[in-house]
């Protein structure tokens, strides 16, 4: 049941440890029945490379595109997904709930 | 957030302590609290609910939005005896989120095959607990009757302030074990802190139904348990 050796803040520490830019996407709030609950990350880094899951895949591609564009500004993004931004998005989660995904790049400090 | 916070956070998981970050929206700061921090920290009020159901949520406070995120070691438990009530207990406490370990060094009793899926030790409590100690977000579940084989976990178990700690036996055998554990040095309240006879009064007829007792007993020792015990405990 514990998941704490190889998560997502895990492989995140590791991967600035070698010097990638990186960022962490983060359900923050969930609607209806959505997949992951509020916690739940993604890592990403500047070349798309992810781990983790936020969704269980509906929306992960467009999570790590704005969390490749927030690691080139340094500045963070809230994120919206749902059924009803499918034409704004061009993804949605089948399953007729909604998040929000915070994404936030990680500044080496 | 900065990598130095991703270290401390994950130091902080590593350790089995509890950790809560709490990010503001707008600017993106991050501040990764211990328990002790989060309690006196300014946003208390919202973070000292989910300390106990271990919740993540966004919080709105004075204008500013809050992520707060909860960090909480996953709980085990620890049965000392291979019995009937363990072989109940175990799955169903896997299956409640818990890590499982069975002790007891009665190699007849701890076998793979009446115990899948959970960890087994077949050896004596105290070479097992000496190489992975308890800690306060473990339960300890002493169910053998053998004061040889339960009392040195017990003991262990109020030491380390583990959540909860619970002894199959009669009002009887209790009484016997805390004149043994007074002997030994143990004042009473902390001794009281014994779950004994074990397990929640249902009128458990049979080792399954013990084990919901059991069960249902850790849950609510869990959910419940009082925020500023864990803390000095810390």
């Amino acid at each position: 049941m514990s998941e704490i050796t190889d998560d997502a803040l895990n492989i995140a520490e590791r991967w600035t440890g070698e010097g990638r830019a990186i960022a962490l996407a983060t359900v923050v709030e969930t609607w209806g029945s959505a997949p992951r609950p509020a916690g739940s990350q993604l890592v990403i880094d500047s070349d798309g490379n992810f781990e983790g899951s936020v969704s269980g895949g509906c929306v992960e591609g467009a999570v790590v595109f704005e969390a490749v564009e927030a690691i080139e500004t340094g500045a963070p993004k809230m994120l919206e997904f749902g059924i009803a931004d499918e034409a704004a998005w061009e993804v949605g989660l089948s399953c007729g709930g909604k998040i929000r995904v915070y994404v936030q790049p990680v500044a080496r400090a | 957030m900065k990598s130095s916070d991703l270290i401390v956070l994950n130091a902080l998981r590593a350790a089995r302590q509890p950790a809560v970050v709490v990010t503001e929206i707008a600017s993106g700061d991050v501040q990764v609290l211990t328990q002790a921090e989060a309690l006196a920290h300014g946003l208390v009020d919202e973070i000292k609910p989910r300390l106990l159901t271990g919740k993540s949520g966004m919080v709105g406070v004075a204008g500013a939005e809050y992520f707060i995120q909860l960090h909480l070691p996953p709980p085990r438990l620890v049965i000392i005896g291979a019995v009937h009530i363990s072989q109940a207990l175990a799955p169903m406490a896997a299956q409640c989120g818990y890590d499982v370990v069975v002790v007891d060094p009665r190699t007849a009793f701890a076998t793979p095959e009446r115990f899948t899926g959970v960890t087994l030790q077949a050896d004596w409590p105290e070479q097992v607990l000496d190489a992975d100690p308890l800690d306060a977000w473990t339960a300890v579940a002493a169910v053998t009757h053998d004061p040889k084989i339960d009392d040195l976990p017990l003991k262990r178990a109020l030491d380390a302030r583990c959540f909860y700690v619970g002894a199959l036996g009669s009002r009887k055998t209790h009484g016997k074990r805390l004149s043994r554990f007074a002997e030994a040095g143990y004042d009473e309240s902390l001794v009281s802190r014994i779950a004994a006879p074990i397990g929640l009064d249902i009128g458990a007829a049979n080792p399954a139904e013990i084990a919901v007792a059991v069960m249902a007993q850790i849950i609510e020792a869990h959910r419940r348990r009082p925020l500023g015990d864990l803390d000095s405990a810390a």
